[in-house]
């Protein structure tokens, strides 16, 4: 579950801490203010428009941008002095984000396998490739595989260390249905073997339904509304995540006054 | 120390992975300085035969400085253009959110760079030697100073490279050619330091190259070491080292501030 921060709140069982985060490019505020958490084991969606600042907070869950104001604690390090310990047992994945292209799929693996200091790391490739299927084209080009063998590869990728959190823009954006459903599935079995907390932007609506266990709804770089999927489909009345997604994108519903920043 | 020399390494096995599978780049890494050394070699030959000895030493000079040089550019072009293959790849993203620190980024970038500037430089001496009866390390131990302080130097003007590409982007990226270019004639390669201008002769000093190469003419021309021109490549490059450390490490700070490190190949 995640929830907005009480200061006084802490710790221990939340794997991501955010509180009042803001991201200012000059006179844009492209996040504002943000606080949420999400404990150890869930799974928080984070969904919103373009621009919404989904990307932007991703990027500074990262550390890959400087917030303006604010803190980020991932289990338990603080990002803003700390980030490489946190970073070693996180991973990421986005289809924005390429992987270099000439190089194999298990040449690619190793790279990371050894940027995370992975143990007996062509073992974990093995497990990895029997896992997500990758084997019969481990040893081809990355650059010559299609979007469904290359999301494989980048969720192997993001698998390699054997993550405690798991941060995924957009993880199915361009699968057909079947492979779309495989991922999710990989996903689903992973938490639910390992633990790990995974963060996950999307514009697929019955892909957060599915996955996600906890939701946070942003809109111009606040948090609009969160709650389960459930809460939010009672609360708006409506059937589907995505009626309650346009409802907040055209203003058209009404957000809890306390979820709201 | 384990995990951090991983990390280096990981970096490296992503570049030497991607010039097994692509034989124009190996290709590439020697071209360009087996091709200077024809055109000089043969030109300094011709002058040999044309004007006797004193041309045959100075002929040996050229080409001294032809290698040597190289070996300033090849380093230089290896740590900025490993650091380009990343940006081109559109993997910078990937990179930057792994536990790789900064200083292990520069380090991994250097090790390719040695790599690089052994495979397209080693050619050609070897080129100079068979062809001219040109031997570099005749000149004794003193080779690797000069080695070192050329390398160092190519390093520290590839981090102000790196700098600019962090702050403009792919934009910057033809610098990674063509800025040692431009030290070329303030670097005495070929003549010394004064024959240039007056006003020009302060510039050509602060670098660390200009004192190399007039030590490398001291040795070929006169057989001497030139110690004094050694200590101030050596006291300009520590200068200049932390000169570009500092201004990679506040580019980088500042491209994190943007959000450059996920667009900058945009």
């Amino acid at each position: 579950m995640a929830a907005p921060v009480n200061p006084a709140y802490a710790h221990r069982m939340e794997a991501i801490q955010v509180q009042a985060l803001t991201k200012r490019y000059g006179a844009t505020l492209a996040v504002d203010g943000i606080s949420f958490a999400a404990a150890r084991g869930s799974t928080l969606g984070l969904l919103g428009g373009n621009g919404a600042g989904k990307t932007t907070t991703i990027a500074m869950l990262l550390g890959i941008l400087i917030p303006t104001a604010g803190s980020i604690r991932i289990l338990g390090h603080d990002m803003a002095t700390d980030r490489f310990a946190a970073l070693a047992r996180m991973n990421f994945s986005s289809p924005y984000v390429a992987l270099p292209a000439r190089l194999s799929v298990a040449e690619n693996l190793r790279v990371y396998g050894h940027l995370y200091d992975v143990p007996q790391l062509e073992r974990r490739i093995g497990e990895l490739a029997g896992e997500l299927d990758l084997g019969e084209f481990l040893h081809r080009p990355a650059g010559q595989l299609s979007a469904g063998q290359k999301t494989r590869v980048a969720l192997a990728k993001a698998l390699i260390n054997r993550p405690d959190v798991l941060l995924l823009d957009e993880p199915t954006a361009s699968l057909d249905p079947d492979t779309g459903d495989l991922v999710r599935g990989w996903l689903e079995r992973y938490r639910a073997e390992s633990g790990c907390t995974i963060l996950l932007a999307s514009h697929n609506m019955a892909e957060v339904e599915r996955l996600c266990s906890h939701v946070l709804m942003l809109k111009r770089g606040r948090v609009v509304d969160s709650g389960s999927p459930q809460d939010l489909l009672d609360r708006y009345g409506q059937d589907d995540l995505e009626a309650v997604f346009l409802d907040i994108a055209r203003d058209r519903g009404r957000p809890m006054p306390e979820a709201a920043q | 120390m384990k995990a951090s020399l991983r990390r280096v390494w990981g970096l490296m096995y992503r570049h030497l992975a991607l010039y097994r599978r692509s034989w124009p780049r190996l290709l590439e890494l020697a071209y360009w300085p087996v091709l200077q050394m024809c055109i000089w070699g043969f030109t300094a030959s011709y002058m040999a035969s044309r004007m006797g000895s004193t041309m045959a030493l100075a002929g040996g000079a050229l080409l001294g400085g032809v290698l040597l040089w190289e070996v300033a550019l090849r380093s230089q072009m290896g740590v900025a253009i490993s650091f380009l293959e990343e940006l081109w790849s559109r993997n910078l993203g990937h990179v930057f959110v792994s536990p790789l620190r900064p200083w292990e980024l520069v380090a991994a970038l250097i090790g390719m760079s040695v790599i690089r500037m052994l495979t397209g430089v080693l050619p050609a001496i070897l080129l100079a030697w068979v062809l001219y009866a040109f031997n570099l390390f005749a000149l004794g131990p003193i080779v690797v100073l000069f080695f070192a302080n050329l390398m160092i130097m190519g390093w520290w003007v590839s981090l102000a490279v790196v700098s600019l590409i962090l702050r403009h982007g792919a934009g910057a990226e033809a610098l990674a050619w063509s800025v040692l270019f431009g030290l070329t004639p303030f670097s005495a390669v070929f003549y010394p330091v004064a024959v240039l201008p007056a006003f020009l002769q302060p510039i050509a000093l602060a670098l660390p190259s200009a004192h190399v190469f007039e030590g490398m003419r001291a040795a070929i021309l006169h057989g001497t070491v030139d110690w004094h021109h050694l200590a101030w490549a050596v006291g300009l490059n520590v200068v200049w080292t932390v000169a570009g450390a500092t201004l990679f490490a506040a580019q980088f700070r500042a491209a994190r501030v943007r959000g450059a490190l996920l667009t900058i190949g945009e």
